[in-house]
C-alpha cells in the first residue's frame, strides 16, 4: 500500500516483520503476503499448532484474540480459520490461517491457550471444521439439537426449520420454514459492469440462430439436451451469491422485479 | 415404620453429591439471556458450564447479504449498551480496506461521541454491578446520567440507541452548535455532580467491598491466556489499552491516562470503569476544545453521498446519491482485522471483501465471548451469590455475546 489515510488503528510498523516470521516459521509456511498493513500467513494444517507456540513463545505474540472461520465453495479445501495473534509487548498483531476440508480435522490449540476452547467451538458449530483434540468440541451458539452449519455458503439465509408456541401443544414446537413471501435480495449491481448472472431474457442473445431443419427422427432430444444446458449456466452464475440452495429453482422468478431499472425509481 | 436411626453426614463413607442448578436464562442478575449450568458442592460453586447462544441472531450471516451501508445498523443492535462503540471498529474496517480519509472535524466528532458511549455504557454496568450486589440507589443516580447520554446521542442522530451514525468516511451529519455547548456545560456541572453523589455511596462501602474484593482473582498470565481485553485486562494490572497502544482516529491527539488495578479482583474491576468514566468526560472535553470546522465526512464522492441542498442542484451529486443508496460503494478485495477499544474490551471486525459491494465474510469478534469463557475457572472455589458479582464485573451484553 502506498500512503496510508485511513484512521484505523496504528499499530507498530509491519517493516520487516514478514520477511523475519516466514524465515523463522520455515517449513510450515505456505503463503504469507502482506495487504492493506495486515500480515497473513497461511501455514500447514498440521502445524498449525507448533506455528502458533512458535509465535507465542519465540515470538511474543501472547494473544489469541479470535478464530475466525470462512467458507470458499468453490475451492477443493473450502473453509479458512483464521487465527488473530497479538503481541501486548512488541504492540502487533499478524493473522495466521489454515484451510481446511470437511473432513480434514484441524489440531487444536486449546493447549496453547484455554480461549480457543470456545472460539474453536464457534467455528465448529458454524462451518462443521473439526478439531482435532478439543476435549469438549459442542455446539455453541445454535439452538439445542441443531443441525447443520449455518454460516456455510450453501445454506440458506432463512434456514430449514421454524419455531413457534403451539397453543394446543401447550410447548413450542418446530416446524419446516414457510415464507409467506419469497426473500428478497437486492443486489443493485449494475448490469453495465460486468455483473457474473445473465438478466432475464439476455439469454435468447446468446442463443446461436436456430440450427436449420434437421432429418426427422434426431431434433426431439437434441432440442431438448440443449434448452436445460442453456439455462443451467445463468442458474449457476447466480448461485454462489445468494446461497439459496433449495429455493433456486424459486429464485429467478422472484428476482426479475428487483433487477431492472423499474424497481430503483 | 420401624425407628432410624440418623447418621451423621460426616461420618462414615456416605458421599454426598454435588448438585447441579441452573442459572438462567430469565434471571435479572445474568444480564440477559444466559444460562449457567451450576455445579455446586453445598454453597461452593465447583464448575459452571455457560450456554450461550440463546440470542444467536445471525448478524453475521445476514451482513454478507446486505451492502456495507446496509450492514452497519447491525452494529447497533450487537451491544446495545455502547452502540456506537460497535459501529467505530466497522466504520474503521471498511475505511481501512477502502483506504479513505476522514477528515479531522468527523474524526474528533467519532471520538467525542465513542467516549460519551463509553459513560453510557460504564453508567449502566456499574449500576446493575451495585444492584447485583445489593445496592438499589446508586443504579437510579447513574441512570439519570445514561439518560442525558442518550439524550445527547438523540441530539446527534434522532436515535436514542440505535444511531448509526457513524458511517464509512466520516459521520452520517454534524451535530448542532448548541449541542456541544450543551455537552461541554454538562461536562462540568451535572456528570461530576451526580457520578460523585452515587460513587460516594459505593466505593467506600463496607457491603460492597465485602462482595468484591477478593472475588475471582486473575493473575497476568491467566488474563493473557485467557483472551482478556479492556477493563478485565487492566485490572490485572497490564497497562493494555487499543486507545492508546494502537491509536486510531484522533485518539494520538488527546491526553489520557490508562487506570490499572493492582489486585485483579471484581472490586478492581468496578474501580477501572469509575477512573475510566472521569478520563472519558477528559477526552471529551479536550475534543471539545480541540475539534476544527470543516466537513464531516470524506469528500470522496464514491464513499459518502454528498449534501441533500447539493443533490437538489447537481446532476451528478444525484447519481452519486442514487448509486450509493441503491447499489452502494464497492470495496477493493483482500482482508483486514480491525480492533478498537470498546467499552468493554477489544471488539474486532474481521473483514473479507471479494471487491464487490457486500462484505463476503464479516466476523465480529465479541468481547464478552472470551471473558465468559473464563467464567468457570473465575468462579470455581467461590460462594454461589459470588457469580453474579463476578458476572457484574465482567460487564456482559448478550446482543455482542451471541450476534
Amino acid at each position: 500500500m502506498s500512503t496510508v489515510l485511513h484512521s484505523a488503528p496504528r499499530f507498530a510498523s509491519n517493516d520487516g516483520v514478514l520477511a523475519k516470521l516466514t524465515k523463522a516459521l520455515g517449513k510450515k509456511v505456505v503463503a504469507a503476503k502482506e495487504e492493506h498493513g495486515e500480515i497473513v500467513i497461511t501455514v500447514a494444517r498440521g502445524e498449525i499448532e507448533n506455528a502458533l507456540r512458535q509465535l507465542r513463545d519465540e515470538h511474543e505474540y501472547q494473544q489469541l484474540m479470535e478464530i475466525a472461520g470462512a467458507d470458499y465453495p468453490q475451492r477443493g479445501e473450502r473453509f479458512d480459520v483464521v487465527y488473530m495473534l497479538l503481541s501486548v509487548t512488541k504492540n502487533h498483531r499478524i493473522m495466521v490461517k489454515v484451510t481446511a476440508a470437511e473432513d480434514t480435522p484441524v489440531p487444536t490449540v486449546t493447549t496453547l491457550w484455554p480461549v480457543a476452547g470456545w472460539l474453536e467451538r464457534e467455528v465448529f458449530d458454524m462451518y462443521g471444521v473439526i478439531f482435532e483434540g478439543n476435549a469438549d468440541l459442542r455446539r455453541i451458539l445454535t439452538d439445542y439439537g441443531f443441525e447443520g452449519h449455518p454460516f456455510r455458503k450453501d445454506f440458506p439465509l432463512t434456514g430449514y426449520v421454524e419455531l413457534r408456541y403451539s397453543e394446543e401443544d401447550k410447548r413450542v414446537v418446530y416446524e419446516p420454514v414457510k415464507l409467506a413471501q419469497d426473500l428478497r435480495q437486492f443486489d443493485f449491481m449494475s448490469p453495465w459492469e460486468g455483473s457474473d448472472y445473465v438478466l432475464p431474457g439476455d439469454e435468447k442473445a446468446a442463443t446461436p440462430p436456430p440450427p436449420p431443419p434437421a432429418p426427422a427422427p434426431a431434433p426431439a432430444p437434441a432440442a431438448e439436451a440443449k434448452a436445460p444446458a442453456k439455462k443451467a449456466p445463468a442458474k449457476k452464475a447466480a448461485a454462489p451469491k445468494k446461497a439459496t440452495a433449495p429455493k433456486a429453482a424459486a429464485k429467478p422468478a422472484a428476482k426479475k422485479p428487483a433487477k431492472p431499472k423499474g424497481d430503483k425509481a | 415404620m420401624s425407628m432410624q436411626l440418623e447418621q451423621s453426614p460426616t461420618t462414615g463413607d456416605e458421599v454426598i453429591s454435588n448438585y447441579t442448578i441452573n442459572f438462567g436464562p430469565q434471571h435479572p442478575a445474568a444480564h440477559g439471556v444466559l444460562r449457567m449450568v451450576l455445579e455446586l458442592d453445598g454453597e461452593i460453586i465447583e464448575r459452571v458450564d455457560p450456554h450461550v447462544g440463546l440470542l444467536h441472531r445471525g448478524t453475521e450471516k445476514l451482513i454478507e447479504h446486505k451492502t456495507y451501508l446496509q450492514a452497519l445498523p447491525y452494529f447497533d443492535r450487537l451491544d446495545y449498551c455502547s452502540p456506537l462503540g460497535m459501529e467505530h471498529s466497522y466504520v474503521l474496517a471498511v475505511e481501512k480496506l477502502l483506504n479513505v480519509e476522514v477528515p479531522l472535524r468527523g474524526q474528533y466528532l467519532r471520538v467525542l461521541f465513542a467516549e460519551l458511549t463509553r459513560i453510557c455504557n460504564h453508567m449502566l454496568n456499574m449500576g446493575s454491578h451495585v444492584m447485583d450486589v445489593g445496592a438499589m440507589t446508586p443504579n437510579l443516580w447513574l441512570f439519570e446520567i445514561r439518560e442525558d447520554c442518550l439524550n445527547f446521542f438523540e441530539r446527534a442522530s434522532g436515535a436514542r440507541m440505535h444511531s448509526a451514525w457513524f458511517r464509512p468516511g466520516g459521520v452520517h451529519q454534524d451535530v448542532p452548535q448548541q449541542l456541544l455547548a450543551d455537552m461541554a456545560e454538562w461536562l462540568d456541572t451535572r456528570l461530576p455532580t451526580l457520578f460523585d453523589d452515587a460513587m460516594s455511596l459505593v466505593v467506600d462501602n463496607r457491603i460492597f467491598k465485602q462482595r468484591n474484593v477478593d472475588i475471582a482473582k486473575v493473575s497476568k498470565e491467566d488474563a493473557l491466556a485467557w483472551g482478556f481485553s479492556g477493563p478485565m485486562i487492566r485490572a490485572a494490572g497490564i497497562p493494555w489499552d487499543i486507545r492508546k497502544a494502537q491509536p486510531y482516529d484522533v485518539y494520538d491527539r488527546v491526553e489520557f491516562d490508562i487506570p490499572v488495578g493492582t489486585n485483579s479482583d471484581c472490586y478492581d474491576r468496578f474501580m477501572v470503569r469509575v477512573e475510566e468514566v472521569r478520563q472519558s468526560a477528559r477526552i471529551m472535553r479536550q475534543c471539545l476544545r480541540d475539534m476544527p470546522e470543516g466537513p464531516v465526512a470524506s469528500t470522496d464522492r464514491k464513499v459518502s453521498p454528498p449534501k441533500r441542498a447539493e443533490m437538489k442542484q447537481s446532476m451528478e451529486s444525484l447519481i452519486h446519491h442514487f448509486k450509493l443508496y441503491t447499489e452502494g460503494f464497492h470495496v477493493p478485495a483482500g482482508e483486514v482485522y480491525v480492533a478498537t477499544e470498546s467499552p468493554k474490551g477489544e471488539f474486532g471486525v474481521y473483514l473479507v471483501s471479494d471487491g464487490s459491494n457486500k462484505p463476503y465474510r464479516c466476523k465480529i469478534r465479541p468481547t464478552a465471548f472470551s471473558h465468559l469463557q473464563a467464567m468457570d475457572f473465575m468462579s470455581k472455589g467461590h460462594m454461589l451469590p459470588d457469580a453474579t458479582a463476578i458476572l457484574g464485573a465482567i460487564d456482559v451484553v448478550f446482543g455482542e455475546c451471541d450476534r
